[in-house]
Order: C-alpha cells, then sequence, then structure tokens
C-alpha cells in the first residue's frame, strides 16, 4: 500500500493543498472538535481524535478522490475514530442499566407501543414531561439522557445526533450518508420513539414514582 | 380517520420536512380529538430542545486543562 504512488494521485494533490490553507483547516478542525466533543464529552479525548484523523487524512490523501467532498471524507475518518473510542470506554449509565423497553429495536416497540388498528396501548400513552423545572438543570437526567442516547442502536443515534446537535438538514444527511429520504424518515422516527420511550421509563416516570 | 401510529410518524417527519396540506389537516383533525398524540407532539418538541440544550451545555463542561 505503501508503495502505491502511481500516477493518479493528481485529486490526491490537489486535495492536500487544503492541509495547507490555514483558515480552510482551522475551521475544519473547530467543526470536527465540535462534532467529536458532542459525543466524546472528554475534550481531551475529543480533539485527540480530531487531531488523529486530520493526521490520518493527510496520510492517505491518495485514497481520496471520487469522493463527492473533502470535508465529508474527513469527517468519515472522525467519525470511525470516534465510534473506537466510544466501543472502547464505557460511559455513564451502561446501557444494560436501562429498563427493558429501551432495549427493544423499532419494529418491536411500535409493536408494544400500539395496538393492531394503530392507536396508543392504554399503559403506553405518552404522559406529560414536567420540564424544565426538573430536567435540564439536573446532572443526573443529562447521565440518563446519555444512556439513552447510547442505548440507541449505533445507525439511529449518529443520525439523530447529526439531525438534531448537528443541526444538519435532512437532504445533506441523505447525501453524506446515502440514504433515501423515507429511509431517513423512518430511522428518525424510530430514534425519536425510543428516545421518548427511555427518558420516559427512566426519568420522567421513575422521577413521579418517588 | 388517521390512526395514531400514522399521526406520530407524521409527528416525527414534521420536524424534518414540510408536511403536504393533506397532511397537516388530517393531522390537525387527529391531534385536536387526540390527548396522547398532543402530548407526543410536545414531547417530539421537547427532544428538540433538548438537544439544543445538549450541545450548548456541553461547552461549558471541557475545563480539562490539566493533562497535556
Ligand atoms: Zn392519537
Amino acid at each position: 500500500m505503501l508503495d502505491a504512488h502511481s500516477s493518479s494521485n493528481t485529486d490526491g494533490k490537489e486535495s492536500a493543498a487544503m492541509f495547507h490553507d490555514a483558515v480552510f483547516m482551522e475551521d475544519l478542525r473547530m467543526q470536527m472538535i465540535k462534532f467529536a466533543q458532542l459525543q466524546v464529552r472528554d475534550s481531551q479525548l475529543a480533539e485527540d481524535a480530531v487531531q488523529e484523523a486530520i493526521i490520518s487524512a493527510y496520510q492517505n490523501i491518495e485514497k481520496f478522490g471520487r469522493q463527492s467532498a473533502f470535508k465529508t471524507w474527513v469527517f468519515s475518518i472522525l467519525k470511525n475514530k470516534l465510534i473506537d473510542l466510544l466501543r472502547k470506554e464505557k460511559r455513564y449509565t451502561a446501557a444494560s442499566e436501562l429498563e427493558e423497553g429501551a432495549n427493544l429495536n423499532g419494529d418491536e416497540l411500535i409493536d408494544v407501543l400500539f395496538k393492531k388498528n394503530g392507536h396508543w396501548q392504554k399503559s403506553e400513552r405518552p404522559q406529560k414531561w414536567d420540564q424544565p423545572e426538573h430536567g435540564v438543570e439536573n446532572n443526573h437526567f443529562w447521565r440518563v439522557f446519555d444512556a439513552c442516547l447510547n442505548a440507541l442502536p449505533e445507525k439511529y443515534s449518529r443520525l439523530f445526533m447529526m439531525r438534531e446537535f448537528l443541526e444538519m438538514e435532512t437532504p445533506e444527511i441523505c447525501h453524506n450518508e446515502e440514504l433515501t429520504v423515507s429511509n431517513l424518515n423512518v430511522i428518525l422516527y424510530r430514534a425519536r420513539l425510543r428516545l421518548r420511550e427511555c427518558l420516559e421509563d427512566n426519568w420522567y416516570q421513575a422521577e413521579k414514582s418517588k | 380517520m388517521m390512526n395514531c401510529k400514522r399521526a406520530t410518524e407524521l409527528l416525527s417527519e414534521k420536524l424534518d420536512r414540510p408536511l403536504s396540506t393533506k397532511e397537516k389537516v388530517a393531522l390537525g383533525i387527529h391531534t385536536t380529538m387526540c390527548v396522547s398524540c398532543r402530548l407526543f407532539s410536545q414531547q417530539m418538541q421537547g427532544l428538540r430542545d433538548l438537544s439544543k440544550f445538549y450541545v450548548k451545555g456541553n461547552g461549558e463542561e471541557t475545563n480539562n486543562d490539566e493533562k497535556k
């Protein structure tokens, strides 16, 4: 692989020039750090991951070419680093400590929530969430929120974070992730359904029953 | 009439795409009559607000300057 200095890496050379555009790189680095810190809350680890991703991108520039955008490519390297990190470190409440309900996958959860005719099961009807006074100020709440986010299938949480944390527009996400809009709608629906269920079981209901 | 499952799908999609007039009308009729879906709707907005807060609050926690 190291010997692959073939003739066909002109794309790579052009992209390599981007590494020397200080303004562009600093802007990109800040965006990457923001993205990383959303998922790895230890800022040093997040910055390390960004640093490694940039170095890795620089070293592998000849592999970049046909992809749509330089930024997308660098972010995909970062995402893999973050996923590795998240796998390695067990943080906050482990997903296994959460109520059973949260571990059902999308389809199963839908069957639990709704009757055959598509109306809410009586026991699963949404409850009123008391906030913000009980929620956003409270560290424990955010640990539950993190745990619920972590309990989502990886794909769900990544797409949910892209949409809700990074506030990316759906066409951009679909383009980056090679998804159809209806696919994304279904995944976001299921992610929200599970997150909602998990928060209600582990926070809002738990608070009420205290 | 639209059932709750379909209503909740639209209440999620509403956050990601503009609904058609037809969808809006059907959803409006449903949520007027259905307390559960009305609460669900508030919770969907709640998740969005919480996410915004999560990102904002995240910056304040990052004072781990000691190990370098
Ligand atoms: Zn309903």
